[in-house]
């Protein structure tokens, strides 16, 4: 028990020593300083471009980075959709698994191009294992598109007046290299040599000791999970995700997932302070992620680790605390540990099923979406909170009566406009997707061609949790998250539309306004800092933006936060 | 039209990149890997009985049992129960567990039973179950295969395994194999 939590608090610590060198290889990345990894690098994306017809070293201006952001996602929507449609009949597919349904395709090929990976399919049955590794290739890529977006975001803010913002095809391409590729060659490498399989064997047919006949799912799974962390994706190679056994065969190789997906969002916060030479802003932003993050992921490991209250008035031990969905090998607070991790950034894979946590763990899971700017995804976490960061600028500006301004440039009316239509998106998004679902649920609507039979069939649970399980789905597409409380079946046209529209909403829009942000404020005119000024790198303005993203996420959350884990916790009293 | 061939020309090679050469590096690396990277398996006379991290259904009363699982161990299947704490068909199954749990172990108490023994794990096919898990069961073994019980509850304590970080586990599949050769 106190060796497991031990394990946890270590790999965190250890995390953030990591982020803060990988956060200045990072920031020399980007700014295209010398590093190590020049000799094997350059030829290689030198090739990339000469072939590809780009020019590196043409500098774009935010409009331009948009357009070719978004043009490449097209392509690869097109690309992974009809591969998804047509698998069945393609090769690499050993176990014979069919081809995917159109609206299942729709929401596969869309939720791996967002980053997101809800998975309403199966790994074991419902993809072949061409499938899995053009999936793998957008886990790399979609993590690239968030990070050179961050990157822009970072050449915007320097104190200058220029429309030139590097060039996206450079951005892109180096994240992929140079930071998501070697990365992820070390994760692989660990995973293979502690018993995940790589193999492009299918199924093999065991009789076990006791005699009964099983089928056992492998495929190439190590690179693929591997990815799958550094690039806070948390699509599973299996069902069960990370809580499988050859997904994640050990407490340490948990630990070692646990800090794959924490290592770059934390990294890229430093790497902002290194890039911009502001290392007092990085450090007071990382603290108040650090603090938003502590607040929620305590009370998440201390519920887990008391167990669930009904099975303790059955008068059985729980010493190992609360074990449904939950594996003996990484234990509670580990789970409950990672079940934050895994929501505050956009990663969603799970070790553990949090349709079965704790009603307070469940509350704090979704919380860590809804607020979606501790830590955050690879690149757009830190994209959240450049939002947050603006508001609150802007709204301490007015308390103290001074013009709004961040790193020497002033916020004025369309920045902060488009700054509040982001914030409330998000909410915007959630809210009525939930609605929608439970008023059919509510009046056991009969769906037709939306769903196989009435709307509370895809249910898992009832009450209250019946009621989260609907909130956690639309929250986790919201957040690009991609985790769920997978007792829902979603694997029907509601579910696989109304979820994938919300996917791509939520994906782009957050991308797009904080682009166009920081590229109007990098046209600007640069006022250097006088003794008027206020100043963004305190820890007063720190606990600023706190407040705000505080204030955005209680007021519009609570009340549903209310109606589901928050009234589960008080019935299970 | 040049941005749409450029960027088609971006794609393939990046796919040829990271969705070929990548994955082949690690798969002529997993070939130095336990079991080439099939996945680790024990054998038993040269023969297979199964895979060292996949837990497998026991539900023969001659053998150790493992945690009850949603799929029924079915490895090509993984998945959880995905109950929810409240749900009170669940919190039904989980005292029905408990209560078959005490008539297959007349000689136990209530509180001697861990939480994982009747609960459903994540994946279906945790291999692990706690030390205590193991333990409570050591009596009906040792009656059944007619066994000093001291023998078999020394079996089970050298099975435990402990690590610097992390919780104690039995692999059930690693115990009853070697229950097997215990004479």
């Amino acid at each position: 028990m106190n060796t497991e939590l031990l394990g946890v608090i270590g790999i965190f610590i250890l995390t953030i020593i990591l982020a803060i060198l990988l956060g200045k290889y990072i920031a020399k990345v980007y700014l295209g300083d010398k590093t190590l990894l020049d000799p094997i690098f350059n030829p290689i994306e030198k090739f990339i471009f000469k072939i590809s017809g780009i020019n590196p070293a043409e500098e774009m201006n935010w409009k331009q980075h948009l357009k070719a952001l978004l043009s490449i996602n097209m392509v690869w929507f097109f690309l992974c959709f009809f591969v998804l449609l047509f698998q069945g009949s393609l090769p690499l597919n050993p176990d014979n698994n069919p081809s995917m349904t159109p609206d299942l395709a729709f929401n596969t090929a869309i939720s791996f191009l967002v980053n997101c990976n809800l998975q309403h399919y199966s790994g074991e049955s419902g993809v072949s294992y061409l499938s899995q590794i053009l999936l793998m290739f957008l886990q790399f890529v979609s993590a690239g598109i968030g990070m050179a977006a961050a990157a822009m975001i970072f050449t915007a803010m320097k104190e200058r007046t220029t429309e030139q913002l590097g060039n996206f095809y450079n951005y892109f391409i180096k994240s992929c290299t140079r930071v998501l590729l070697p990365l992820s060659a070390v994760v692989a490498i660990i995973l293979v040599f502690s018993g995940t399989p790589m193999t492009f064997e299918g199924k093999d047919a065991i009789t076990t000791l006791q005699g009964d006949h099983v089928e056992v799912s492998r495929g190439p799974a190590a690179a693929f999970i591997a990815i799958k962390h550094i690039g806070t994706n948390g699509g599973g190679f299996f069902g069960a995700n990370s809580a499988h056994p050859l997904e994640n065969p050990t407490y340490f190789t948990n630990q070692v997932e646990l800090w794959a997906q924490m290592i770059i969002p934390f990294a890229m916060i430093f790497a902002l302070g290194f890039f911009l030479n502001k290392r007092k802003l990085s450090n007071i932003i990382f603290g108040v992620m650090t603090v938003g993050f502590l607040f929620l992921v305590v009370p998440t490991v201390i519920s887990e680790i008391n167990g669930n209250p009904a099975i303790e008035k059955m008068g059985i031990a729980q010493t190992t605390g609360a074990m449904e969905g939950k594996e003996v090998r990484f234990g509670p607070a580990m789970s409950g540990f990672w079940s934050i991790a895994t929501t505050v950034i956009s990663t969603g894979s799970v070790n553990s099923m949090h349709d079965s946590s704790m009603p307070i763990s469940g509350a704090m899971q979704l919380l860590s979406m809804m607020v979606n700017a501790y830590y955050g995804g690879c690149g757009v976490g830190i994209l959240n909170y450049y939002i947050f960061i603006i508001l609150a600028v802007f709204i301490s500006g007015l308390m103290v009566g001074r013009t709004p301004e961040f790193l020497g440039k002033k916020i004025e009316a369309r920045e902060v406009k488009i700054a509040a239509f982001i914030a409330i998106l998000h909410p915007l998004l959630i809210l009525s997707g939930t609605a929608l679902a439970s008023y059919f649920a509510a009046h056991d609507t009969a769906m037709g061609y939306w769903f196989n039979g009435n709307a509370t069939g895809w249910l898992n649970n009832p009450g209250n949790h019946g009621f989260s399980e609907m909130l956690y789905e639309y929250t986790s597409s919201a957040a690009n998250n991609g985790s769920g409380f997978e007792g829902l079946g979603d694997n029907n046209p509601f579910w696989n539309i109304t979820t994938g529209i919300v996917l791509l909403l939520s994906r782009f829009i957050p991308i797009i306004g904080p682009l166009a942000i920081a590229g109007l404020l990098a046209g600007k005119k640069y006022i250097p800092e006088s003794a008027g000024t206020l100043k963004t790198d305190t820890s007063i303005f720190g606990i600023m933006t706190f407040a705000v993203i505080a204030i955005i996420a209680a007021l519009s959350f609570f009340p549903a936060l209310a109606l589901g884990p928050l009234a589960e916790y008080f019935t299970l009293k | 039209m040049k941005t749409i061939f450029s960027l088609l020309k971006l794609t393939l090679l990046t796919l040829i990149l990271f969705a070929v050469i990548y994955p082949l590096a690690i798969y002529g690396i997993a070939q130095l890997a336990p079991n080439q990277g099939k996945g680790e398996t024990i054998s038993v006379n040269g023969k297979v009985v199964g895979y060292q991290k996949i837990g497998q259904k026991f539900d023969k009363s001659n053998y150790f049992w493992g945690r009850p699982s949603a799929v029924d161990y079915n490895a090509a299947g993984s998945a959880g129960s995905n109950k929810g704490p409240s749900n009170a068909d669940y919190l039904a199954l989980v005292q029905k567990r408990i209560d078959t749990f005490l008539v297959v172990h007349p000689y136990l108490k209530k509180s001697e039973i861990p939480s994982d023994m009747v609960t459903a794990s994540g994946s279906g096919l945790d291999p692990n179950i706690s030390p205590q898990g193991a333990l409570i069961q050591v009596k009906r073994i040792a009656k059944e295969r007619k066994l000093d019980e001291t023998k078999v509850k020394a079996l089970v304590e050298s099975k435990i395994n402990t690590a610097v970080v992390g919780p104690e586990t039995v692999n059930v599949l690693e115990l009853n194999v070697a229950l097997d050769q215990l004479r």
